[in-house]
């Protein structure tokens, strides 16, 4: 179990609990707003863009060269930027922030 | 939101799969504070398609891991979801839709994001035919699972390789079926992609066993006690265990043309998704709309067209109208390749084709009209899908010399014609 927190654009917090599956997931099953993961989470969309605060990076890992091509496509894109459905949950994670970039 | 008085006001969306889910979620988030009611004839709670013939079907992923939104989301947005409902026709004198069961609801605004339905060809035996399926619903998904579980030789035979069969015939393959794909054309993707592409795909599948036969015109079925018997124009017979029709979509039109909406390869809209009817609007597969990066009318089966039509209506209705100016894009997933598309290639008189250091599953290719850069298609290379989305978007004029030389470093400064 792993206790992940999405602040949204508007400052929003959501506190979401997850056991498997991807950030991405977690985050459209429960509506957080910004996360839409139009591809369904095989890296095709760039629909689900968070920042990752520098504290917590060493969680998440570094993005793939397919997830850094991707994230071009998107808006507000900076160096801690990731695709969520890239971020695949387990008890590391546990703790975890990251802020919706769009 | 601008001033919309949508209180006590009903906006109908009928057909509650990507399109009218996103669109009615949209309408929330665009301030619509009247009641939603969404309509589907599928009793499940709307779910995302794109796995099935991928992730569910090879039950790496259950439907229930790809609900589009869970129950209780609905509730918190307060939009009313009449699932397993059939909507017969629409009266647009009174503003109503008249369900099946007999009642009735009535609108102030109507969504038609009612989608199109696999083609069933009039093949001879065809209703006789036993373990016969589509692929559209996840009910087909779980037939398909459960007449492989349940067969010994696993002997699947796909009629169409499109998409919608490619992919099915990876997926079943990757869970032990010996599947054969019979194309009626002289190559797969014949509708969808340029002959290099087709070329690719038939060789993918060879290589990883699945049996791609093309120019097959199937002309009967002849049910066998435990089998069936598959006869072509041209006297070839196969036998298969279990058979998948993936020939393409008809437009699920009826409801449109019933009420007299103007209906012509789909449900016409305008480019805020408006119907004939300013009270109705459409979205999604079933529309034929007009795409101004390409200056043509066009019909989109894609998760990309349901959702950002799904938006534009949603602003339109709720009194902040944009105008849908959406660059088309697509993707599918075979074995272990990733095939993403933008833009749309059709009417193109160049192609180039751009391989990465001899790696034969990474490479993208380049649709041209002129100079004009009409679509990429990029297999297992997203770089090349990002940049072509741009030099579209940006209208960029590509330097084709840089494009098609593998040792000329991929990236944007290189292939800008401008920049030679």
């Amino acid at each position: 179990m792993a206790q992940i927190t999405f602040v949204t654009k508007n400052k929003e917090e959501k506190v979401l609990e997850g056991t498997s599956g991807s950030l991405m997931k977690l985050a459209t099953q429960n509506g957080v707003k910004g996360i839409e993961g139009e591809c369904g989470g095989v890296c095709s969309c760039a629909t689900c863009h968070v920042h990752v605060p520098e504290e917590h990076q060493a969680k998440t890992g570094e993005a793939s060269e397919i997830e850094n091509d991707l994230l071009e496509l998107s808006d507000n894109v900076q160096d801690n930027s990731r695709l969520c459905c890239q971020l695949q949950i387990t008890e590391d994670l546990d703790g975890l922030v990251v802020h919706v970039a769009n | 939101m601008s001033e919309n008085n949508s209180k006590g006001k009903i906006c109908v969306i009928i057909g509650a799969s990507q399109a009218g889910v996103t669109c009615a979620f949209a309408l929330r988030s665009e301030g619509w504070e009247g009641e939603i009611i969404l309509y589907d004839s599928d009793p499940m709670l709307p779910y995302y398609r794109p796995p099935l013939s991928k992730a569910i079907l090879t039950k790496t992923e259950n439907i229930e891991e790809n609900t589009l939104k869970p129950l209780s989301l609905y509730e918190t947005e307060n939009i009313s979801l009449r699932l397993g409902s059939k909507v017969d026709y629409i009266n647009r004198e009174k503003s109503s839709i008249e369900l099946q069961d007999g009642h009735s609801q009535t609108y102030d605004k109507l969504v038609l994001a009612i989608g199109s339905r696999p083609i069933i060809p009039g093949i001879k035996g065809i209703n006789e035919a036993k373990n016969i399926y589509t692929l559209r619903t996840a009910e087909d998904a779980g037939q398909i699972s459960r007449a492989l579980d349940s067969c010994v030789k696993k002997r699947v035979l796909i009629i169409g390789g499109g998409y919608v069969g490619l992919e099915t015939a990876a997926s079943l393959h990757k869970i032990g079926a010996k599947v054969t794909v019979l194309e009626r054309e002289s190559r797969v993707l014949a509708r969808v992609t340029a002959p290099e592409m087709s070329q690719y795909f038939e060789d993918l599948h060879s290589e990883n066993g699945v049996h791609i036969i093309t120019n097959k015109n199937v002309i009967s079925f002849e049910p066998q006690p435990d089998y069936t018997k598959i006869i072509c124009d041209d006297g070839t017979l196969y036998n298969a265990d279990i058979i998948i029709i993936g020939v393409g979509v008809f437009v699920n039109k009826e409801l449109a043309e019933n009420a007299a909406l103007e209906v012509d390869n789909g449900i016409k809209v305008n480019e805020y998704t408006q119907t004939s009817d300013p009270d109705i609007y459409a979205v999604g597969d079933c529309t034929n709309h007009f795409n101004p990066h390409y200056k043509k009318h066009i019909r989109l089966e894609s998760i990309q067209n349901a959702n950002d039509q799904a938006k534009v209506c949603a602003s339109s209705i709720c009194g902040n109208p944009q105008a849908y100016n959406t660059l088309p894009w697509f993707w599918s997933d075979q074995f272990d390749v990733k095939l993403q598309m933008v833009g749309l290639y059709k009417g193109y008189n160049e192609i180039i084709v751009r391989h990465e250091n001899g790696e034969k599953h990474k490479f993208s290719v380049w649709y041209f009209n002129g100079d004009t850069l009409l679509a990429v298609d990029a297999v297992n290379n997203t770089k090349a899908y990002v940049m072509g989305t741009k030099f579209i978007k940006g209208a960029n004029k590509v330097n084709k010399r840089n494009l098609i030389d593998p040792s000329i470093d991929f990236k944007p400064a290189n292939l800008l014609a401008n920049n030679v």
